[in-house]
């Protein structure tokens, strides 16, 4: 069995943050995590129409490559990522129409029926490298930082990619216990961060970003954990103009899942890219007993 | 051995070779230009047998050695849904190859200057938003006459990846086809050629011999070594060159040393 990481494009550029934490993290734990050595965009958006293929193409063409590179699976970190690939897989092994309409379409590639598995990081986790084994591996146990679960939507929707039965909502939770921290369900959990309407209705996205961390707090969560690099922008970058529009009644710290990984592994700050999460609060964990400026294990 | 020497092959398995003079008994087959049926010699380049056939080719041929750009032709076979693509001066014709000849593309190029550029890649993104309208589907790849993996770099540069892209874009000849097949309309070839120049301004490591040794004849350092050469006479300068010490040609790198050093 070979598992492979798909990045994404993200990743590569406005989201090293989310990446490097998790590689470092992988590496700190001795498990095995490369990089496909050629991959694509993964369409970014799961097309719903139901003679559009062509944005399929892409997708289907990073599984080809994954199963071309021997890999049975592919890691991803980011949510958008993991639902585009999981979707377009599940339409190549269930629709025999559109399968065989795009595998003529891309005859320069061998014929793919779903033969890999996609896999988002936190079930990689759970299920390959098991949260007991995380659990013993942590050096900074977080003390109980509150932190609130966020999925957002790609995780859990549709529900035949979710990464767990949507209504569970124990994976993340499960996650935040292997590395000591106390996870804060919240009614906004599964919202959307209003991502899709960033550009044509700006004002909804923010509103929608106010009221997830409004929600946040009022569970009493002193951070929010997330995996998605534009749940990210709404919900971190956005901040400012949040507080400066009086939209929300406090700053809230956000976080990539991994970087808490990191640091709960007793990685550097460096190995946590803090200096790329304008809304993260290094101070925060340091309250959880975090050495700031010393990684306590080399990365 | 050209064919004009060779007594023991037979007629009808005569090479033409490259020659649009049809010797006698060599075979011709029919290729379609623009439609239009023609009989050309079987071993003759596309644009050889497009001269043979009576084309002049005014623009759309430069090098004729495979490297310019100049002369892409699209071209499909008979019975075969598919389009193939190549360079007119570098393949050989087919029967029943359907061609044109496509000297030029139209493709916008975004204006920089590459001294005051910021060398990353959002500098790129910004100047070709257009690049993430790319669905993956390949075409421009199959398109390219060079064996160019163009989904790939364009892939590296929505990645961040410049120097990957740079060193994958390498071959290209900025023939245009890629940007004529691309669902997204991308200009690929002005976008790597961009990504080639901060590569090569900002990212590739700078040589530091020759650094040092630029530096060394700016100051002046072999003047007079090159005045001395100008001064002396012909027959100065080939026992000169004839006498020279000449590293002999199996020595293992790095262990040969000539006894004279003053000019090292």
């Amino acid at each position: 069995m070979k598992i492979s990481y798909y990045p994404g494009c993200t990743l590569k550029t406005k989201a090293r943050n989310l990446e490097d934490a998790a590689v470092a993290s992988m590496a700190a734990l001795g498990v095995d995590f490369q990089e496909l050595e050629r991959w694509n965009c993964c369409g970014a958006v799961h097309s719903l129409a139901d003679d559009d293929l062509i944005h399929h193409v892409a997708p289907v063409r990073d599984l080809v490559r994954a199963m071309d590179q021997g890999s049975d699976k592919v890691v991803t970190l980011c949510s958008m990522c993991y639902n585009t690939l999981a979707r377009a897989n599940l339409l190549m092994r269930q629709d025999e129409v559109k399968r065989k309409t795009i595998n003529d379409f891309m005859s320069e590639e061998k014929d793919y029926h779903g033969e890999v598995e996609v896999l988002h990081f936190l079930n990689f986790l759970r299920d390959h490298v098991g949260f007991d084994k995380v659990r013993e591996r942590v050096k900074v146990p977080l003390n109980g930082l509150k932190v609130a679960t966020y999925y957002g939507c790609t995780l859990v929707r549709p529900g035949n990619v979710a990464i767990e039965p949507p209504a569970d909502r124990k994976l993340m939770a499960e996650f935040l216990e292997a590395i000591w921290a106390s996870p804060v369900d919240f009614a906004d959990a599964t919202t959307c961060c209003g991502s899709y309407q960033v550009l044509a209705n700006p004002d909804a996205a923010l509103d929608v970003a106010a009221r997830i961390l409004e929600s946040a707090t009022r569970a009493g969560a002193e951070a929010v954990v997330l995996s998605c690099p534009l749940c990210e922008y709404s919900l971190a970058r956005k901040q400012d103009e949040l507080l400066q529009k009086n939209k929300i009644s406090k700053d809230v710290p956000v976080f990539y899942f991994t970087q808490l990984l990191a640091a709960a592994l007793g990685l550097g700050s460096e190995a946590c890219r803090f200096d790329l999460s304008p809304r993260c609060s290094v101070e925060l964990l340091k309250s959880k007993n975090y050495p700031i400026d010393a990684a306590v294990v080399g990365v | 051995m050209s064919h004009h020497d060779s007594k023991s092959a037979s007629p009808m398995q005569v090479a033409t070779g490259d020659r649009a003079i049809l010797p006698e008994g060599a075979r011709t087959i029919p290729i379609y230009v623009m439609g239009k049926r023609y009989e050309v010699p079987e071993t003759l380049t596309i644009m050889k047998a497009m001269e043979y056939a009576g084309f002049k080719f005014l623009r759309g041929a430069g090098c004729r050695g495979g490297i310019c750009g100049a002369c892409p032709t699209v071209y499909r076979k008979e019975g075969d849904y598919k389009l193939y693509f190549g360079l007119a001066c570098q393949t050989v014709v087919e029967p029943n190859m359907y061609l044109a000849q496509i000297p030029f593309y139209p493709a916008n190029r975004a204006k920089y200057d590459i001294e005051a550029i910021s060398p990353v890649a959002e500098t790129v993104h910004a100047l070709y938003p257009e690049l993430f309208r790319c669905v993956a589907c390949n075409n421009c790849t199959k398109a390219c006459p060079m064996g160019v993996e163009v989904l790939d770099y364009i892939s590296a540069i929505k990645q961040g990846d410049l120097a990957r892209a740079a060193h994958l874009s390498f071959d290209c000849i900025q023939c245009g086809m890629c940007a004529s097949r691309c669902m997204g309309e991308l200009p690929q070839y002005h976008v790597a050629q961009l990504v080639r120049r901060i590569y090569g301004k900002y990212i590739q490591p700078r040589a530091a011999h020759l650094e040092k040794r630029v530096a060394e004849i700016e100051s002046g350092k072999y003047d007079a070594m090159l005045d001395a050469l100008q001064k002396m006479s012909h027959e100065e300068l080939e026992k000169l060159y004839k006498e020279r010490e000449r590293e002999p040609d199996m020595a293992p790198p790095g262990t040969w040393m000539p006894e004279d050093t003053q000019y090292l």
